[in-house]
């Protein structure tokens, strides 16, 4: 008889909670090794870069807010994509979104009639309307027309970034501001107000927060959420059943592009108080925002905590930066990687390994 | 250890357990040699389960397996293939894009690594030739029928020196034809000496295949019998456990007011062409209209025309006098129509959802299950519960996902669904297709108790049996057109065999007629 191996694998149908939290650990622990020899390569000991990475994350009361307010964008915006995956829209656009939601906010802030008190909701509103406008762009090329969503979210993103672009440098470009690519900076009731000393914008936090339990109840117990989860897994039988295709993916987009947007508003109001180039306005929250989505396995609550989790490793990739003189660029490899090891992983969730009695 | 006159399989108190249920449970019979054996037993018996422990994909939690007098442990397909073992799935297990010889060289170790299917074309048409499974090498498996995939399947197993092969539902996807030549086929692999385990829940072929037949029901053996020494009256009884109604009680009644009116309908298939021609009739209160014809007539375009789901080139629906043509699934289904899909696994249930959120698929968005868009979870969960008794559907709870189901609890569960909104018309599209003579018994009567309640329906079917057997009226349907529509006791089998063949009703009455006049 031929050796064989000491285990079998076999297919699961539903995998349990534990199994979902475990392979995703396991993700992370991949991604962490894969990434100590990209940093021993660079001529760093993993080991004091990771301290580094964890002290500049959460080593003190600043390292903590930076963290937060990193987690901030993520946090809307991955709430908003984790709708949209529920729905099996892959919305890769978010990065976009949030820019228009910043245009819209700085529209308002700069040219709108609109009052002080009311500012600050007015630029929300409208942020959100632009990013829902342009989600549903795609939305209502797929669903009517059948045309790719990855593609068309994703080629949103560059129109997106020459809008920006186009607006700093030319017909928004700031009176004040010495011919540098930026908007003029808002009036103070445009401002959102900051913790301390801090960067951190409360205001978007606890419009995030909020955010996370209402897609959370709109997702398990109404009537549009439980279309969302029809049409997301068996869209025939949702065909059947008389739901529309169409509505729920518009639906489900102008949620999940309203939310990145709302993140964008968050940005130049909380942090920038002005429009300017888009690298520096989004680290590429919307592009890291999927994988904060993935991992939160499509739960809109656990989104705050992924979104922590990854805006620790943008803060901590600052601190980085600052002591050990690696390139910021090391936190793009690193999320990277998680996103590898994660989609990986997902064949390892519908699997499970069997021991053989001896 | 091997004894000379030991049986070639011993099954010895295999127990398998799933979450909630127990599919095998101290399975104990023998499997002699060169003999073609049924196992027969209804959905959810636990047949496909066992037979999946023999072919090594699954691992049973207790007891043991023999192979001629000597214990084996078969913990992978590969090793049951070792062991000369092949199993044809009922859903095959082949790659659409690739050829036949592509799909046999897969996987077996003997293929060269370069131009893998060079030498096997030559084995394979040999094999092919010698059972008369004709099959074109380099044919791409999505352009083959599916009787050919099976003769594919078959041949893969051959190929490896199966000297036992184990079919599950073979005839499920075959025409009578082909069902005809599979078993020609079979009896000359028992001629040569091969074993063959038919899995299968229909009787006749059972008294036509297999020498010898172990009942299964409820993941026990209920007993194995040579079958010349039995009569499918006694297999029913052993396999449900009580005398299946073969023929249902019917009530006469009096039919009420037209609740579903179709004039003059046209439609196109997929392909755009042509699939129902000029189609008017009429389904009353309390009335089944059987909608017979062979599989491929305009059958499916109907049903999709009549539920919302495929447009209409020109004709009318009425349903309760309203012209309800070309409206949306949503409309048709508001106005009290119920749809039993074609394709339950696909059409009718979220597989990945539980059987909770199943049960409120479409009534959903009306009350009392929702007010305004929040969903009363209690209350779903009650009336799963109710559904779940109601319905004698088997299953730990309302939180279970629907694909954890058998294919009779599946239908049990959309049928549930359906008929507990309250219907005026259910549109059923092959109700009772692959399910076993119980299951598809209950669905029948659970379709005559809601003609009892005045409901009306719609029974489309490619069984003439069943067809026949509960329906009023019935019409024939033959490439897309209405060949006659026949009261259900006036008719004459043979006629309606015609009608299916195409042979409109005016001129066999023209014939009768001259016949007698001749006379």
């Amino acid at each position: 008889m031929k050796d064989r191996l000491p285990f079998k694998i076999t297919k699961r149908k539903n995998p349990s909670g534990f199994a979902v939290i475990t392979v995703s650990f396991l993700a992370l622990l991949g991604a962490f090794i894969v990434a100590s020899i990209v940093f021993w390569a660079y001529g760093a000991n993993p080991i004091q870069a990771y301290k580094a990475l964890f002290s500049g994350a959460f080593g003190g009361l600043y390292e903590i807010s930076e963290t937060v307010r990193r987690a901030t964008p993520l946090l809307l915006a991955g709430i908003g994509l984790v709708i949209a995956f529920k729905a099996k829209f892959w919305n890769i656009g978010a990065e976009g979104q949030l820019l228009l939601g910043a245009i819209a906010a700085s529209w308002v802030a700069l040219f709108s009639p609109v009052p002080g008190p009311l500012m600050i909701p007015a630029m929300f509103f409208f942020g959100f309307l632009a990013g829902a406008a342009w989600g549903l762009i795609p939305a209502f090329l797929k669903s009517k027309l059948g045309i790719n969503d990855v593609i068309t979210t994703l080629m949103m993103n560059y129109i997106a970034i020459n809008l920006v672009l186009f607006l700093v440098q030319g017909p928004w470009k700031g009176e004040q501001q010495w011919g540098f690519p930026y908007t003029d900076k808002f009036p103070a009731s445009a401002q959102l107000p900051t913790i301390g000393n801090t960067n951190v914008h409360w205001t978007t936090v606890l419009v995030g927060v909020i955010a996370a339990f209402a897609v959370y109840f709109i997702i398990n117990r109404t009537t549009p959420g439980f279309e969302i989860k029809v049409l997301g897994s068996n869209p025939a039988a949702g065909r059947f059943a008389g739901m529309s295709y169409v509505k729920t993916t518009l639906f489900v987009m102008t949620i999940s592009g309203g939310l990145a947007g709302m993140a964008g508003v968050g940005e130049v109001a909380g942090i920038h108080h002005m429009l300017r180039n888009p690298s520096e306005l989004s680290l590429g929250y919307g592009y890291t925002a999927i994988i904060v989505a993935w991992l939160a396995r499509k739960n809109p609550i656990a989104v705050i905590l992924t979104s922590l989790f990854f805006g620790a490793i943008f803060a901590g990739g600052d601190a980085i930066k600052v002591s050990l003189g690696l390139p910021f660029q090391i936190t793009d490899v690193f999320n990277g990687l998680i996103l590898f090891f994660l989609i990986g992983s997902e064949l390892l969730m519908s699997y499970k390994i069997e021991w053989r009695q001896s | 250890m091997a004894e000379e006159n030991s049986p070639l399989i011993r099954f010895q108190s295999v127990v398998k357990k799933f979450p909630g249920v127990v599919a095998n449970d101290r399975v104990s019979f023998t499997v002699a040699g060169g003999t073609i054996h049924s196992l027969l037993g209804e959905n959810g018996a636990g047949k496909t389960t066992l037979m999946n422990i023999l072919y090594g994909l699954y691992q049973q939690e207790g007891g043991s397996i023999y192979l001629r007098g000597e214990e084996f442990k078969i913990d992978s397909p590969t090793r049951a293939i070792e062991l000369g073992i092949g199993m044809v799935h009922q859903h095959f297990k082949l790659v659409e894009n690739h050829t036949v010889a592509e799909n046999i060289a897969m996987g077996l170790s003997s293929a060269s690594t370069i131009r893998p299917t060079r030498a096997i074309k030559r084995k394979l048409l040999e094999l092919a030739g010698q059972y008369g499974l004709e099959v074109d090498p380099d044919a791409k498996i999505w352009q083959l029928s599916a009787g050919e995939k099976q003769r594919v399947e078959i041949l893969r197993a051959l190929y490896r020196g199966a000297d036992i092969l184990i079919l599950d539902e073979p005839t499920s996807v075959l025409t009578p034809g082909e069902t005809d030549r599979l078993f020609e086929v079979l009896e000359d692999m028992k001629s040569e000496g091969r074993t063959i385990i038919f899995i299968t829940h229909k009787l006749d072929e059972v008294m036509e295949i297999s020498d010898v037949v172990t009942v299964l029901r409820e993941g026990r053996v209920v007993d194995t019998i040579e079958t010349r020494s039995t009569d499918k009256t006694e297999l029913s009884r052993k396999m449900v456990g009580r005398e299946v109604l073969f023929d249902l009680e019917k009530s006469s009644r009096e039919r009420g007011p037209k609740i579903l009116e179709v004039e003059g309908l046209n439609a196109q298939n997929d392909k755009r062409v042509q699939a129902i021609r000029d189609l008017t009739f009429s389904v009353h209160e309390g009335e089944i209209l059987g909608i017979a014809g062979v599989a491929g007539n305009g059958q499916r375009e109907l049903a999709e025309v009549l539920t919302g789901l495929r447009n209409a080139t020109s004709g009318n629906i009425f349903i309760d006098g309203e012209d309800v043509t070309n409206s949306s699934p949503r409309t048709i289904t508001d106005r009290e129509v119920a749809h039993i899909p074609e394709d339950r696994m696909k059409q009718g249930i979220v597989g990945n959802l539980s059987l909770k959120d199943n049960v409120i698929l479409k009534a959903y968005r009306s009350k009392p299950f929702s007010r305004g868009i929040l969903i009363n979870s209690n209350l779903v969960q009650e009336h799963a519960e109710k559904v779940i008794e109601d319905f004698d559907i088997k299953v730990p709870g309302p939180d279970t996902p629907a694909n954890l189901l058998s294919g009779g609890n599946i239908q049990r569960l959309i049928l549930g669904r359906e008929v507990s909104s309250n219907p005026r018309l259910i549109i059923a599209s092959h109700p009772t297709y692959g399910l076993d003579v119980a299951a598809a018994e209950q669905i029948r009567q659970l379709l005559l108790e809601q003609r009892e309640t005045g409901v009306g329906v719609l029974l489309i079917s490619e069984n003439l049996t069943e067809v026949t057997s509960i329906s009023d009226r019935i019409a024939v349907l033959f490439e897309g057109e209405i060949m006659g529509t026949v009261e259900s006791q006036e008719f004459e089998r043979e006629e309606l065999g015609m009608m299916m063949a195409g042979t409109p009703l005016e001129d066999l009455e023209r014939r009768k007629g001259t016949d007698q006049g001749q006379k």
